[in-house]
């Protein structure tokens, strides 16, 4: 089933034409991946996706509602876990239930009963500065699946981190994806991750930019153990780099 | 277990360290009072000019129920005009952040205010107000709500653009946006204001005091100096920087109490 579908989006700033005709499409419970060198206009489509920022063309339509210019419908997540310092743990996970206009006391209880399923128990009272970063990416990661009406989009969410936490967060990433209802798009620069974590990577390209290839990962969820070190893997990172060398 | 040793002992330097540096401005001022308690015992400086420690010390006891009752006075006015202070320059703050109209034309309007020495206008306030409370509290509110507009102005105005954007895109809305980021992020500032105005606020109730009243800390210091009773105008003057400092540090209670995150 069709989730969200982005349809010939154009944007220009002051003259300066940044996407031009972006189409893509999400499937529900898919993870899909946008690859990109920076400064491909990665971050303003992003911002069109969650309704921050009104493109010149196109539009952008979730399960057949127009949502273009719109805030509120798709969640998303950054490399900064935008935890905010003074707030528990708890109360920055039910943040967007209280924007929603859930009662405080319901809008802990329902965030708290996703705790032990995010890896969070016993962090409920703690403040942010308290907890490691890939435990902050947690916490942030289930504040935007709450506040996702099933779309979210991931801005490098990982990419702040080292490489072994990095690697477990991806393992726990597809776990945890596997679970719960949500379907992504990631944004990555991280040409692996893309791959590991995908089930369709799209790659943007040109100026302005624009989506130049569609690339299916035809390996099944949850993936195998060793899936980053076979060959199946290293042909899809071989084509992936010619495609961007264009 | 060797780091855990380590650690304490560490920490136990630490904390000794902490000691002594937390004397080193008591053992400055026991010096000072030393000194002068020396100077006026030698005559050096003839006691009805500069009383001594002592002196101050046998004023401040003789005076004690006399000074509270006046101290009730000023520090009425003080919290009364903080009160309204605090409401004022949030209310600016809350104005000018929100339209940046109320900004460009508000702005420099109080800065202008801030200019007009204190001094110079708290005898207009006495002809315009009378004798009573109303022109001291006016006074203070003038001198107190300043610095918390420009504080509190800045700490929303530096709300960091990301976590609007996340509030943004939840569909948050303004008043949504202002409380659960705007306004968190403006405390810190909010409360280094706080304690600067707290003590603007006690000296203001004495300035505006000394120009026309009944009854006040001012009101005794002018009646003490046309006696010239130098010990007594040094007891009140311990007095009022005594209480200043303790409300700063009730402020410094306050802040911790509010911004439990910040512990470390």
């Amino acid at each position: 089933m069709e989730k969200l579908r982005v349809t010939h989006v154009a944007k220009a700033f002051e003259d300066k034409q940044v996407l031009k005709d972006v189409n893509i499409t999400l499937r529900e419970k898919e993870i899909v991946s946008l690859l990109g060198v920076s400064g491909v206009g990665k971050t303003t489509l992003f911002h069109i996706i969650a309704g921050l920022t009104m493109p010149d063309e196109g539009q952008v339509v979730m399960e057949g509602e127009e949502i273009t210019g719109k805030p509120g419908y798709v969640s998303y997540m950054l490399q900064k876990d935008l935890l905010l310092p003074y707030r528990t743990i708890v109360d920055n996970v039910a943040l967007p239930l209280l924007v929603k206009g859930v009662k405080k006391k319901e809008a802990r209880e329902k965030a708290g009963a996703y705790f032990e399923e995010f890896g969070l128990e016993g962090t409920q009272k703690k403040y942010p500065a308290q907890l490691s970063g890939g435990m902050r990416q947690r916490a942030a990661l289930l504040r935007t699946y709450l506040f996702s009406k099933g779309v979210a989009l991931l801005d490098e969410p990982f990419s702040a981190l080292d490489t072994i936490t990095k690697g477990s967060m991806h393992r726990w990433y597809l776990d945890i994806m596997e679970q719960i209802q949500l379907s992504t798009i990631f944004i990555t620069h991280d040409i692996d991750e893309a791959i590991l974590l995908s089930d369709r990577v799209f790659l943007m390209g040109g100026q302005p930019g624009t989506i130049t290839k569609e690339i299916i990962i035809n390996e099944p969820k949850p993936r195998r153990e060793d899936f980053n070190l076979t060959e199946e893997f290293l042909e899809y990172k071989r084509e992936i780099i010619r495609e961007l060398k264009g | 277990m060797r780091k855990k040793s380590q650690n304490i002992i560490s920490s136990r330097a630490n904390k000794k360290n902490g000691f002594a540096s937390r004397l080193l401005p008591f053992s400055a001022i026991a010096a000072v009072l030393v000194i002068w308690q020396t100077v006026s015992m030698t005559g050096l400086v003839p006691e009805f000019m500069l009383p001594s420690p002592v002196g101050v010390a046998r004023a401040f006891i003789g005076d004690f129920p006399l000074l509270m009752s006046h101290l009730w006075t000023s520090l009425a006015e003080a919290f009364l005009g903080l009160g309204l202070g605090i409401l004022v320059g949030f209310l600016a703050a809350l104005l000018m952040d929100s339209f940046e109209g109320c900004y460009r034309a508000f702005y420099p309007v109080i800065v202008i205010t801030q200019t007009i020495p204190t001094i110079a206008i708290a005898p207009l306030l006495v002809l315009w107000m009378g004798y009573d409370i109303a022109p001291k509290v006016t006074l203070i509110v003038i001198v107190t709500f300043f610095p918390i507009a420009v504080g509190l102005l800045e700490g929303f105005r530096s709300a960091d653009e990301d976590a609007l954007r996340l509030l943004k895109a939840m569909g948050a809305g303004r008043w949504q946006i202002f409380r659960y980021v705007k306004f968190p992020q403006a405390l810190n500032s909010f409360f280094s204001s706080l304690r600067i105005s707290v003590s603007y606020s006690v000296v203001g109730a004495v300035i505006a005091e000394w120009l026309g009243g009944y009854k006040g800390l001012g009101v005794y210091m002018t009646r003490v100096r046309s006696a010239y009773a130098f010990d007594k105008m040094f007891a009140v003057i311990f007095l009022i920087s005594a209480i200043s400092l303790l409300l700063m540090g009730c402020v410094t209670l306050l802040r911790k109490k509010c911004m439990p995150w910040e512990k470390k």
